[in-house]
């Protein structure tokens, strides 16, 4: 039983660290028809700043400024990498965020040397307490109240603002939007700000329980969450953050069965089953020329 | 037209022969030893072509977009390895799990000897290709039907989930588990050697060339065939394809197949190459550097790609080593060199060509196209 609730338990706090990621990517997708494979070393390179911030900056600014600096990563990778393409095909700017991708990961073995790094203690939410008989650390209940929070906000932006409003058009109809007089550049980069932050805030929580970095350790949870966009139907926010739970509640499952190593090989065969059978997923809008 | 389709034809082998010779005597002339990373980035380029045209095959001339490739090159790799690793060494290349499942080994079926190891490499290469090409048929059931990105992820998906099952403890008396599969003939074991065990001509660097120079002619030959013209068609236009009679189906899966069969051929070499075969190794990553190897040559570019992977690999692992290394001028140290500069220069020169050169070398055109265009140009 014991068991059983620690399982749930880190489920529930990996898909909720999911999520924050997911979000970035079903965003981006629903605006730019683009995967962002860039996103998962964006979240790595969140982690990273974090721990050399803090050697020598107090916890209390270094935090706010991993978010800005995590942002700025974000808007810089979209000017510098995806604006120059938008005439191009698809494919192309595909390919582009798969080079950004091994160049953010190839930085990041040069300036840590290939070494993993460990993640700083935050007072507050590294701390162990007990529910249910179960030791766990505060952030595990944490992530999801958090998560809770910062989806509710980011929907009040998107249903109740210009900018919120503005996106929406332009993941609509991209063309129509731009005649109607819709800044698509600056709606693309609130995309791709409120992407990297939600990655930001993801980072600390999730490196805050596994606590060494390398500079891979982006790539999978990037694909997972991305999975999890997909399963919840591209586009949606409320997908995205219920596919993530999804998709990390079954992986702690399987990772604490003996199939552990399939816990990877389990997410794909959902990603494939899923586009396979209902390709919009479950809370996808009805576009056919999607797939 | 026929006489002209001909003489390129000759003139192309004929190359290929100048090519091949070539690499023998420089092979034979320069001590490999002083020159490992001469011949050690040759092989892997020539191994890294052909996966890099296999790849092309499906993106660059069927407009499929997929990440597969290391998990077919993993395919082909290990059953390269499981089928040629001798049975004297079996027990203790499996000693985890108490020897092999598997217990022959092909080069010695085939009577040993230099004839023994050729027929068999050759068939265990055949068979791997033929292992990748049966699963990606499978795999093309459902995942075919999808489009551009989705079908990447799809893939993607599907090689980690190869990979996986690879290293599943209970398939470990066939494929190891996650240990690495080891003791199989490699490049190295073409070398001919005395009675006394000198080596009297190396072939190794040579066998790599000849390998993947045959499977690159057999693509080239199937794009200028009425399929390669219905994969292009398809490719530039699949509605207006599908109305001029072409299977859409049909065709795609036949290009997704054959891809798959030439990256399954190109890991048994790559195994060949690195002297293992290990789940490990075949990554995503892997995927995405043939990717950006097929994006550097040219999307549609065969030659584009050869001319990539050499470029590629010899770069990464070799023109661009001293940035490795600190290095001081007189008393003044260069600043940031260190270890893992140079993947860093590396990933920027291949973002400014994704960026900027968005066409590669070669863009869609072959060698022949540009030194036609040349002489037309000087006739005028």
């Amino acid at each position: 039983m014991q068991y059983a609730i620690s399982i749930l338990l880190s489920g529930v706090s990996l898909g909720g660290q999911y999520a924050l990621i997911a979000i970035g990517y079903t965003m981006v997708y629903g605006i730019l028809r683009l995967i962002n494979f860039a996103h998962g070393d964006v979240f790595m390179v969140a982690g990273l700043m974090m721990v050399y911030l803090t050697a020598s900056l107090p916890l209390a600014a270094s935090i706010p400024l991993v978010l800005v600096l995590t942002v700025l990563l974000g808007f810089i990778i979209e000017r510098a990498a995806y604006k120059p393409l938008r005439e191009a095909p698809r494919m192309s700017v595909m390919i582009s965020a798969i080079g950004v991708s091994y160049l953010l990961q190839n930085l990041a073995t040069y300036v840590t040397g290939g070494l993993p790094k460990m993640y700083p203690e935050i007072p507050g939410i590294s701390n162990t307490i007990t529910i249910a008989g179960v030791p766990t650390k505060v952030v595990t209940v944490v992530t999801p109240v958090l998560v809770l929070v910062l989806v509710l906000a980011l929907t009040q932006l998107i249903h109740h603002t210009k900018v919120g409003m503005a996106m929406r058009a332009v993941a609509k109809d991209f063309e129509t939007a731009q005649l109607m007089g819709i800044k698509i550049n600056a709606v693309i980069s609130v995309t791709f700000i409120i992407g990297s932050f939600l990655a930001a805030v993801g980072s600390v929580l999730y490196f805050t329980n596994y606590q060494s970095i390398v500079p891979l350790s982006g790539a999978l949870p990037g694909l997972r969450a991305f999975v999890a966009a997909v399963f919840g139907g591209i586009g949606s926010i409320p997908g995205a953050v219920v596919g993530a739970f999804i998709i990390g509640i079954s992986e702690s499952v399987i990772k604490g069965s003996s199939w552990s190593i399939f816990s990877d090989a389990f997410t794909f065969a959902l990603l494939i089953i899923i586009l396979v059978v209902k390709p919009t997923g479950l809370f996808g809008e009805k576009v056919t020329d999607k797939v | 037209m026929k006489k002209t389709v001909n003489k390129s034809a000759w003139a192309g082998l004929l190359c290929a022969a100048a090519l091949l010779a070539l690499v023998v005597i420089l092979e034979n002339v320069l001590d490999p030893n002083k020159n490992i990373m001469v011949f050690a980035a040759l092989k892997k380029g020539a191994v890294y072509a052909l996966v890099a045209v296999s790849m092309n095959l499906l993106n660059g001339f069927t407009g499929l977009f997929s990440l597969g490739q290391a998990g077919f090159m993993l395919l082909g790799a290990y059953t390269y390895a499981i089928l040629t690793i001798p049975v004297s060494q079996r027990e203790a290349v499996y000693y985890i799990y108490n020897g092999s499942a598997v217990n022959f080994s092909l080069p010695e079926l085939f009577g040993g000897g230099a004839f023994g190891l050729v027929l068999g490499v050759v068939l265990a290469l055949v068979l791997g290709g033929c292992v990748a090409a049966a699963v990606a048929w499978l795999i093309g059931l459902p995942v075919l039907r999808l489009k551009s990105d989705y079908l990447a992820i799809a893939t993607l998906g599907f090689g980690e989930i190869i990979r996986a099952v690879f290293q599943w403890d209970k398939l470990g008396p066939v494929t190891n588990g996650a240990n690495a599969l080891k003791n199989f003939p490699t490049f190295s074991s073409f070398n001919i050697t005395n009675g006394s065990g000198e080596t009297v001509l190396r072939l190794s660097t040579f066998t790599a060339f000849l390998l993947a120079g045959i499977c690159i002619a057999v693509v080239v030959l199937l794009i200028n065939s009425t399929y390669g013209r219905a994969f292009k068609a398809i490719r530039d236009d699949e509605v207006a394809a599908e109305a001029m009679g072409i299977n859409l189906s049909k065709h795609k899966r036949l290009a997704f197949v054959i891809s798959s069969f030439f990256a399954g051929v190109g890991g048994g070499m790559f195994a060949m190459f690195a002297n293992q075969a290990q789940a490990k190794t075949f990554t995503t990553a892997m995927t995405y550097e043939i990717l950006l190897i097929v994006v550097i040559g040219g999307i549609g570019s065969v030659s584009g790609s050869c001319i990539a992977a050499f470029l590629y690999v010899a770069a990464s692992e070799w023109w661009l080593r001293f940035l490795d290394a600190e290095t001081f001028i007189g008393g003044f140290k260069v600043p940031l060199l260190r270890n893992g500069f140079r993947m860093v220069v590396f990933s920027v020169v291949i973002m400014i060509v994704v960026l900027f050169f968005r066409r590669g070398i070669m863009g869609d055109k072959e060698l022949p196209d540009l030194l036609k265009k040349r002489r037309k140009e000087g006739a005028k």
